[in-house]
């Protein structure tokens, strides 16, 4: 234990996700140490991210403003959902560069184990937008995992009925890996997910 | 024995810096472990999905000195892939893994607690009717290997077969004489399912569906006894019981 502005610095870096007691303790000499204005452009950048950056009111992307760059855009097709769990995600995807439709960040994924329900995700705003903008696909972008798998069957139940086509990102062997070391489930899934080459 | 073989059922993960995941594991022959699986998170992992929840493996496992173990190798011997498929079988699991990972000790064998989940899992795999009623079976047996089975049939304290209400901590259904603060009325079709349902094999569980006050009821109490004897909040109740329920079975 340290006393004062030290000890305080620690206690909030240890409640960031990830970070335990001994790296909040290596962050914080470090900070210490530091030049003064290297110090200053991380707690300004912290409350500038802080004040300027809210969610989208759309698709609950991060965002500076109302809108996230993504819905501004009028080039991207509004009839085509992206449906991932996290802002990161969307990230993720737009690295790749291959979506020309727009994103819908549920905030989570549905997992009982942590309590965390549909209803604690932003599902009826998902139905909402589908109604309203026209939506013909949803692609369902959530994490091969089982979280995101139960989310992906859940969203998909919901919108199947109403005609709408629902995708799913194919899940199986990853690029560069050996198909002999791959397990029963990877490799079913690959199976399923195959296509005409 | 540094490095030991079992079977086990991966029971939940956490994630472990930046590439790894911590497990736990219900084990046939050494009860619950937490073992370290080292780039579990990486997409390439040489694991897979053999440590996904719900997973029933055979597993090579490096002792570990303090209270991690480490996963050395994982085979799958069944997935329970249709668990995974649809959320109320989900929510149905989930509940099961929660409670045994509330009642499982580390390192100490329990071969009825996993002969139960793998049997708990298997019918939840089959995709019965209403999952909700198999968790709420298995978490009956679960409580009654723990040495919580509540009283359903008769007073707690003196065996009293007019118990017409329920307390926790006096250990399920008691009389009118026997009663302490804090016992409630319950309904005795409630108390007569849940009697039915303890009694029942997994697999049967789902075929005795009251009607829905009924079922509700019974819920409240399970519940209520289950968090009581188990010293804890249990996550995936709130959930199983809004598990949509099939229509009443009218006898
Ligand atoms: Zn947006
Ligand atoms: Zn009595």
């Amino acid at each position: 234990m340290y006393e004062g502005p030290i000890q305080d610095l620690v206690d909030e870096l240890s409640r960031l996700p990830g970070i335990g007691p001994k790296s909040a303790q290596r962050l914080a000499f470090h900070i210490v140490k530091a030049d003064p204005r290297e110090a200053r452009r991380l707690a300004e950048a912290i409350i500038q991210a802080k004040e300027r950056v809210a969610f989208c009111r759309e698709c609950g992307n991060v965002a500076e403003g109302d809108l996230c760059r993504i819905c501004r855009d009028p080039g991207r097709d509004p009839t085509t959902l992206c449906v991932v769990e996290e802002p990161k995600d969307v990230v993720a995807m737009e690295k790749a560069g291959v979506l020309k439709g727009r994103y819908h960040v549920l905030g989570g994924a549905i997992s009982p184990l942590d309590g965390i329900g549909p209803e604690d995700l932003r599902v009826k705003e998902l139905l909402d937008r589908v109604e309203q903008d026209g939506v013909t696909e949803v692609i369902v972008a959530t994490n091969p995992n089982l979280e995101g798998n139960a989310t992906a069957m859940y969203v998909a139940a919901l919108l199947k009925p109403a005609g709408i086509r629902v995708t799913r990102l194919a899940s199986g062997l990853p690029v560069g890996g050996d198909l002999e070391y791959a397990d029963e489930v990877t490799l079913g899934q690959a199976l399923e997910g195959r296509r005409e080459i | 024995m540094p490095l030991f073989k079992d079977q086990g059922i991966v029971v939940r993960q956490h994630k472990l810096g930046e590439a790894d995941k911590i497990v736990t594991i219900l084990t046939q022959g050494s009860g619950k472990i937490r073992a370290v699986a080292k780039g579990l998170r990486r997409t390439k992992s040489r694991f897979g999905a053999r440590l996904e929840p719900f997973t029933h493996v055979s597993l090579l496992v490096h002792r570990g000195r303090g209270a991690l173990d480490t996963v050395t190798q994982a085979e799958i011997l069944s997935a329970h892939r249709t668990v995974r498929e649809d959320l109320a079988l989900l929510t149905a699991g989930e509940a099961m893994l929660e409670a045994v990972d509330r009642v499982a000790e580390e390192h100490e064998r329990n071969v009825r607690l996993f002969l139960l989940l793998l049997s708990g899992l298997r019918v939840l795999d089959a995709s019965p009717a209403d999952p909700a009623a198999v968790a709420e079976s298995f978490l009956l047996k679960l409580l009654s290997l723990s040495g919580f089975h509540p009283a359903l049939t008769a007073c707690a304290v003196c065996g009293n077969p007019a118990a017409a209400l329920f307390s926790s901590g006096q250990g399920g259904a008691v009389c009118d004489g026997c009663a302490e603060h804090g016992a409630g009325p319950v309904a005795p079709e409630a108390l007569s399912w849940l009697a039915g349902v303890a009694r029942a094999d997994l697999a049967d569980a789902g075929g005795m569906t009251p009607p829905d006050a009924v079922r509700r009821e019974a819920r409240a109490m399970l519940y209520g006894f289950a968090e009581y004897h188990l010293e804890r909040r249990m996550r995936t109740l709130p959930m199983l019981a809004r598990t949509p329920l099939p229509a009443a079975v009218v006898p």
